[in-house]
């Protein structure tokens, strides 16, 4: 608890801006998802045959869960992407079901003899709508904001995984640090917002339900006059200078984010251009395609994952040669790989430490013999490629009894501290391997293709900044092995600030 | 000859899918006249209101409000002009009893000093005091009181045309000989050109100038009361022995003139 406040504390300033981005992704996709399906639902209320289609499509809508949502829009241009529009329209989809159902229901539930009574006195359809049965059907459409609202809030949380900040980055942060503190100081203030909006509504809809028009015209000024004051307050507070800044983007681990850090602040102070930051992207493929669509500038990758995953090249274990096609490959579409930043963040086939004392266990060949009895765990992406685990399992003929567990990649070092499986594949730099007492097998078949870690950037940002680029070069060969698993130490086990772990290391090898 | 205020000439109509409810009907109301509609349930009363307002149109045939045949008005013009109190009210639960009174003058653009002069004025006339009324909701009134609101309402922009459907049907037996006396009173004033619909026989008699009878889909007997009442037709008699007690003839007449407002007046066939 202390721990928590004092980190809320700490960062009150950070807590703050990410509260207000929460608050107007929230918002602003509610307000919009009003804005369409208020006259969606009048609309297909009075088409009855288009009403149940319309509903079926928002229903399965609603079921597509919303990180693979995130997913399918990635490419999709205007509406896509990274970033907080794209997240905004993912929130509106979510919101509309709700809304344009109560809508409906709303409408549907009025009694025929007053609607009767409002055309025979002579109201036109529209005088009708404005004065009858949208004030009728007020509550119930006010308990389907109230709903998406709710939702809103939840599933903001996941927008930070594409860079739209709200308090997800917190949790995610905290994620990849297998920090239970910052993962609090995340989804506290989220719940709480959560209820307050959902109460905050509430309120409305029994105010409105009392048919009291006066009172309800009180109560909807005061709730219209309180979330204008919130989102005044969360753009203030979620201001941040953007035009004509530098994007830098990362994936979502701890190394990633100290190496994003590592950028921002290079670019920052070399080349004194504006920087914004969009780290915690997901994974490989979204970073690429942010990079692609230009939502960012630049992050670091490491040669192996390019060569792989983006480029889906056969495996090479020579690391120049790596370094030289992915570079031509990244040329040919606009990106430039820049030169190497000095460490090669292979994957590390990890066991417990006790066990590796216990047994005399060196090299992944020794491992081989005891996996008979093992469980694994592998992050979703080592499954995946070509150089993970297919490819190990055959060089190394592990035998392990049931299929590997797919967990997430920071979550599988924790799974292996405590018992859940026997091995894993991490990161060679990772600080939680000095921190929960791991043990790194040697690749003695040398199975691992180079991973050396290297910045990509847009080459039309690259030419339009020269000092961009100097500040990029800058960095080749600075970070070894040695100081970005440092980093990564202090950043996953002291639970240092990444930007404070930076700002040292930038200082000590100046 | 003036031109009746409502005339049906051999208007048919039925529901899509349905038998029809009204068969080669025709039927005239001078101005001024109130008449009333007797029947069973089904007989084709509330169908019969809905195509003098245009919320129906007729299958074959023409409904003429004030001369003009319903197809030819605007709808929205015509209902204006139309007063229509409904079988259960149907008062705007959002809104409180002034702004319920209100709604038409401000369909129609009053200016706000109008609106609430008129408003002031229909709430006594119908017996709810203004100060008292105005400002309560819906929901706080009685049966009624809801009713009175409605007549109030329909009688808003002064429309020459009054529909009336099952007006006092939902009503206990007292509040509606109050009703029915206050009814007269405000026509006594107004002089509307009224249909009321009903399945009482007794309220006809109490209310109206002429009785019509409708079966079958068509009129069988429509006449002043008291020949009605005297009627042999068996299909008229069946309707005449339904109600509780038979009015005496003299009563019946009695029951036509305009009665003076009195608070103790109560229904002349109980």
């Amino acid at each position: 608890m202390r721990a928590l406040f004092s980190f809320w504390i700490a960062h009150r300033a950070e807590l703050a801006g990410l509260f207000g981005q929460h608050v107007l992704l929230v918002a602003g996709s509610t307000l919009i998802a009003v804005a369409l399906g208020v006259p969606l639902g009048i609309f297909s209320s009075r088409r009855p045959r288009l009403a149940s289609p319309l509903m079926a499509v928002a229903s399965i809508v609603q079921t597509i869960p919303s990180l693979a949502m995130f997913g399918f829009l990635l490419p999709v241009p205007l509406i896509g992407g990274v970033g907080a529009r794209a997240a905004l329209v993912v929130l509106i989809l979510y919101g509309l079901l709700p809304i344009v159902r109560t809508t409906i229901a709303g409408l549907r539930g009025i009694d025929p003899s007053i609607r009767e009574a409002g055309v025979a006195m002579g109201m036109t359809p529209r005088e009708l709508l404005r004065q009858v049965e949208l004030p009728l059907a007020l509550p119930s459409i006010v308990a389907g904001v109230r709903v998406a609202a709710v939702v809103g809030v939840g599933s903001a949380t996941i927008a930070a995984a594409i860079g739209a900040g709200g308090l997800g980055e917190y949790i995610y942060r905290g994620l990849s640090m297998v920090d239970t503190t910052v993962i609090l100081a995340g989804a506290v203030p989220a719940a709480a917002l959560a209820l307050a909006v959902d109460g905050a509504l509430l309120w409305l809809e029994q105010q409105l339900s009392a048919r009291r028009r006066s009172s309800s015209r009180r109560a909807a000024a005061t709730v219209a006059a309180v979330v204008a004051a919130v989102v005044m307050l969360s753009s203030a507070a979620a201001a941040r200078r953007s035009s004509g800044a530098i994007v830098v983007g990362s994936k979502n681990f701890t190394e990633q984010l100290v190496l994003g850090e590592l950028l921002a602040q290079a670019i920052e102070r070399d080349a004194g251009l504006p920087v914004d930051r969009r780290l915690n992207l997901g994974g490989t493929l979204i970073c690429d395609q942010a990079l692609v669509a230009g939502d960012i500038d630049v992050y670091v990758e490491y040669t192996g994952t390019a060569l792989t995953a983006v480029f889906h090249q056969p495996v090479s274990n020579d690391s120049s040669a790596v370094f030289d096609t992915v570079r031509a490959l990244y040329a040919k579409s606009g990106r430039t790989l820049l030169p190497p930043l000095g460490f090669n963040n292979t994957f590390a086939i990890l066991v417990r430490g006790a066990d590796a004392r216990a047994r005399g266990l060196r090299t992944i060949d020794d491992a081989a013999r005891e996996s008979g009895r093992w469980r694994a765990g592998f992050g979703y992406e080592f499954v995946e490629r070509p150089d993970g685990y297919p490819g190990l399992e055959k060089t190394y003929g592990l035998r392990f009894p049931d299929p590997p567990r797919v967990m997430d990649l920071t979550l599988s070092y924790r799974a292996l501290a405590a018992g859940q499986v026997d091995l894993i594949a991490g990161d060679a730099t990772a600080g939680l391997i000095k921190g929960l007492d791991l043990f790194q097998l040697e690749d003695n078949r040398r199975y691992f293709p180079p991973y050396d870690a290297a910045a990509v950037a847009r080459a039309a940002t690259l030419l339009k900044y020269p000092q961009f680029r100097a500040a990029l070069e800058r960095l080749s060969g600075r970070v070894t092995a040695a100081d970005m698993r440092a980093m990564n130490y202090a950043a996953d086990v002291e639970h240092r600030d990444v930007p404070v772990i930076v700002r040292e290391f930038l200082a000590r090898t100046r | 000859m003036p031109v009746p205020a409502i005339e049906f000439r051999g208007v048919s109509f039925a529901r899509p899918g349905q038998a029809r409810v009204l068969d080669d009907f025709s039927l005239s109301v001078d101005a001024g006249d109130v008449l009333a509609l007797v029947g069973r349930s089904g007989a084709g009363k509330s169908t019969l209101l809905k195509l003098v307002n245009r919320l129906l149109l007729p299958d074959q045939g023409a409904v003429f409000v004030e001369g003009r045949d319903t197809r030819e008005w605007l709808p929205i013009a015509l209902r204006r002009n139309v007063g229509y109190v409904l079988q259960d009210v149907g008062l705007f639960p959002h809104m409180s009893v002034a702004d319920n009174v209100a709604v038409v003058p401000r369909l129609e653009r009053w200016p706000a000093a109008r609106v609430s002069t008129r408003v002031h004025e229909l709430l006594e006339l119908v017996g709810l005091p203004a100060h008292e009324f105005a400002a309560r909701w819906p929901d706080e009134l009685s049966g009624g009181q809801r009713q009175r609101v409605g007549v109030a309402r329909a009688l808003a922009v002064d429309p020459p045309v009054l529909l009336m459907d099952e007006p006092f049907g939902a009503l206990d037996p007292l509040t509606r000989a109050e009703l029915h006396a206050e009814f007269r009173h405000i026509q006594s004033r107004l002089h509307k050109t009224v249909i009321i619909v009903t399945h009482d026989m007794g309220e006809a008699f109490a209310l109206a100038d002429r009785v019509g009878v409708l079966e079958g889909g068509q009129l069988i007997a429509c006449d002043r009361g008291a020949v009605v009442a005297a009627s042999t037709d068996p299909r008229v008699r069946r309707l005449l022995d339904a109600v509780p007690m038979i009015p005496r003839p003299s009563s019946i007449a009695q029951a036509f003139r305009p009665a003076d407002r009195g608070g103790a007046e109560g229904p002349h066939y109980s």
